[in-house]
């Protein structure tokens, strides 16, 4: 006996929860492509929990509709939906043992008993805890628990699986690889699933592509790839990996690129569309080199802060646009503070983004698509 | 030698006194309740009883006399309160613990407002009323004055005890396709279960100990241990009140065992919220 998988689309339109005067998930709109592992990932408190409950049927929309497959899901109840969530806190039930934890839905759902523990025994092996079905929850590493959790949602082959932020009640060591089984898992079962994160580098790990959520709204959606390279705003920009957010000038654009002053050095950066003026722009720390003295091409800068870390160096450099944050692989040669560099930009990992501002606290962007 | 005296002893003597002294509080009425169930023979100036013996204890088991009879009632009458508070206790305390009710305070408070007034009053009235139903004299006019009093208790036990189960449980069993009946069932009240039977217990006790309610409503037709014990003593009858307040000791010190084994505390943490 094996999974099978009955993975479906997720599609929101339009959709607003709103608590009283509280406005936790404002007009969002995405779509979920059957199998694919889809991240939402934002600061606390931007609606990520509520967008998965919504999904599950826990909470139910103010405004708008909600898809899974071809059917129209807003209105029908959490138990006539077939979505299973691994919860933050796992909710496992304590009193009752790891089998009947995760028979529990087979059980209430009038599946026979005979299969039902054959179909729980499946799920136990697919998350590794076959000899532990005895056991009660308490008595469990919060790693075993989260498992639990896992093969609980997985023994009903749901349409769609959610987790919201597994891996925080999780101690560091474990998550690396809790994180890649969790992938696993969904890859070869083909689920859909919608992964709830706050952490970057979780999400750019296990994600097909990523939501990236902002004041209740999206702020910008596409593959890790895409964020990365080009984040539609500084919000994003910072918030996935780090950036130096500077100001500069488009001088003129044509085509795929446009012509860009920072301080005084001119790149050629692609974008789709850019009026000249003053504009803004990300560049990754990874993206900067330096070369030592002052006589090298590049910008003036001087060595305010040096750091080793080992594999990299993080430097601050003080330039004519500011201070620059610098990641730097070539630790053979560190330069010391008071140090005069020389400052280039590569052009993968310097975008010109789109709000003028650069204000992370002020109204929700638009949309980014 | 003599600062090992001050420095160790002395500091202990006030302890020790007040160590004493509420041994004495405690062991004192004790021993001298153990003292009457056994006494046969005992008047004033004695220190001690003249004859001792078993006889009373004899008289209080006799199986058709008085006390035998009055403890069958107050055991069905506590086990009839209970049911009936409990019956009333879970989905009020559930609705509480659980519905956003708007006057969730003033409800928890309502139900405190028979305690709120001299009982002697209230059950004169109560009585009066009662006779007029045809409840007075009636196991069942009884029971639904000590439910009244024991509802007090269950019903916020009760509240303290489903708000201290997770809501996200719940979650996970909806989620997982369980009803709302189901949920409740299989869930929140085995999760609660541990509050449930402290405030059942509590109830029980309450129920027992009754006795101004139970002297108004139930005289003369239903009598219970404490009717007897107070019948007793104003008998004069010292061995069977003795004997009968041991009896009623054994449940109270029951459930302290009870609560202190199986109670969580934060099921009791809870009762104030
Ligand atoms: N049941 C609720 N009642 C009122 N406000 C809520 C409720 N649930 C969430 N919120 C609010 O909605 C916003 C989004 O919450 P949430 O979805 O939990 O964020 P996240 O999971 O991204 O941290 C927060 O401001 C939160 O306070
Ligand atoms: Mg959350």
């Amino acid at each position: 006996m094996t999974m099978t998988s009955h993975a479906a689309s997720v599609r929101f339109e339009n959709v607003t929860k709103a608590y009283g005067a509280v406005v936790a998930v404002d007009r969002v709109s995405f779509t979920i492509e059957p199998g694919q592992l889809v991240t939402l990932l934002g600061p606390s408190g931007c609606g990520k929990t509520t967008t998965l409950r919504l999904i599950a049927g826990l909470e139910m929309a103010t405004d708008g509709k909600i898809y899974i497959g071809e059917n129209d899901v807003t209105k029908l109840p959490v138990t006539d939906r077939d979505v299973s969530m691994v919860f933050q806190s796992y909710a496992l039930f304590p009193h009752m043992s790891v089998n009947e934890n995760v028979g529990y839905g087979l059980k209430v759902s009038g599946v026979k008993k005979r299969e039902a523990q054959e179909r729980s025994q499946e799920a136990l092996r697919l998350v590794g805890l076959s000899d532990l079905g005895e056991r009660m929850p308490a008595a469990l590493s919060g790693g075993q628990q989260q498992r639990v959790a896992v093969a609980r949602a997985l023994v009903l082959e749901p349409q769609v699986l959610l987790f919201d932020e597994p891996l925080s009640n999780l101690d560091a060591k474990l998550r690396r690889r809790v994180r890649e089984e969790v992938r696993e898992i969904q890859q070869n079962l083909g689920l859909t699933t919608v992964y709830v994160t706050h952490d970057q580098e979780e999400a750019l790990a296990v994600s097909d592509r990523i939501v990236v959520m902002k004041n209740a709204a999206i702020a910008q959606e596409g593959t890790p790839r895409e964020l990365y390279d080009n984040p539609a705003d500084s919000f994003v920009a910072d918030f996935i990996g780090d950036a130096n957010i500077v100001e500069g000038t488009v001088l003129g654009s044509g085509g795929e690129t446009a012509n860009v002053r920072i301080g005084s050095l001119e790149l050629e950066l692609p974008c789709r569309s850019a009026a000249a003026g003053p504009a803004k722009i990300a560049i990754r720390p990874e993206a900067i080199r330096l070369s030592a003295g002052d006589h090298g091409a590049g910008m003036r800068g001087t060595v305010r802060k040096a750091t080793y870390l080992g594999n990299h160096l993080e430097y601050t450099i003080e330039t004519e646009i500011g201070q620059l944050f610098v990641s730097d692989p070539h630790v053979e040669s560190p330069a010391a503070p008071g140090d005069a560099v020389a400052v280039q930009f590569e052009r993968r990992g310097v975008t010109l983004i789109s709000d003028q501002t650069g204000d992370t606290n002020g109204a929700p962007e638009p949309s980014a698509r | 030698m003599s600062n090992v005296w001050r420095g160790v002893v002395v500091p202990w003597i006030p302890r020790a006194i007040l160590l004493g002294l509420f041994a004495f509080a405690i062991f004192g009425p004790l021993a001298n309740l153990l003292l009457w169930s056994v006494a046969e023979v005992w008047y004033f100036p004695h220190k001690l009883p003249l004859e001792w013996g078993f006889d009373f204890w004899r008289q209080v088991f006799k199986p058709r006399g008085n006390a035998m009879l009055s403890l069958n009632n107050s055991i069905i009458i506590a086990i009839f309160t209970v049911i009936v508070s409990l019956a009333i206790a879970i989905p009020a305390g559930y609705a509480l613990a659980r519905r956003n009710l708007p006057w969730r305070s003033l409800i928890l408070i309502a139900f405190l407002l028979p305690q709120a007034f001299p009982s002697v009053a209230v059950y004169i009235n109560v009585a009066r009323i009662f006779y007029g139903f045809g409840l007075a004299g009636t196991y069942v006019g009884v029971v639904l004055v000590h439910t009244v009093q024991g509802l007090v208790f269950a019903v916020w036990i009760a509240t303290a005890a489903f708000s201290a189960v997770d809501r996200e449980l719940e979650e996970a069993a909806r989620n997982l396709g369980a009803s709302g009946l189901r949920t409740f069932m299989t869930i929140t009240l085995p999760l609660a279960l541990p509050g449930i039977m402290a405030s059942a217990i509590f109830v029980f006790l309450i129920s027992l100990d009754e006795f101004t309610g139970t002297f108004f409503v139930g005289v003369p037709d239903v009598v219970t241990m404490p009717l007897l014990l107070f019948n007793a003593s104003m008998e004069g009858n010292y061995q069977i009140a003795s004997i009968t307040s041991l009896l009623l000791l054994v449940p109270s010190v029951g459930f302290m065992l009870f609560i202190e084994r199986f109670l969580k505390a934060d099921v009791l943490a809870k009762v104030g919220n």
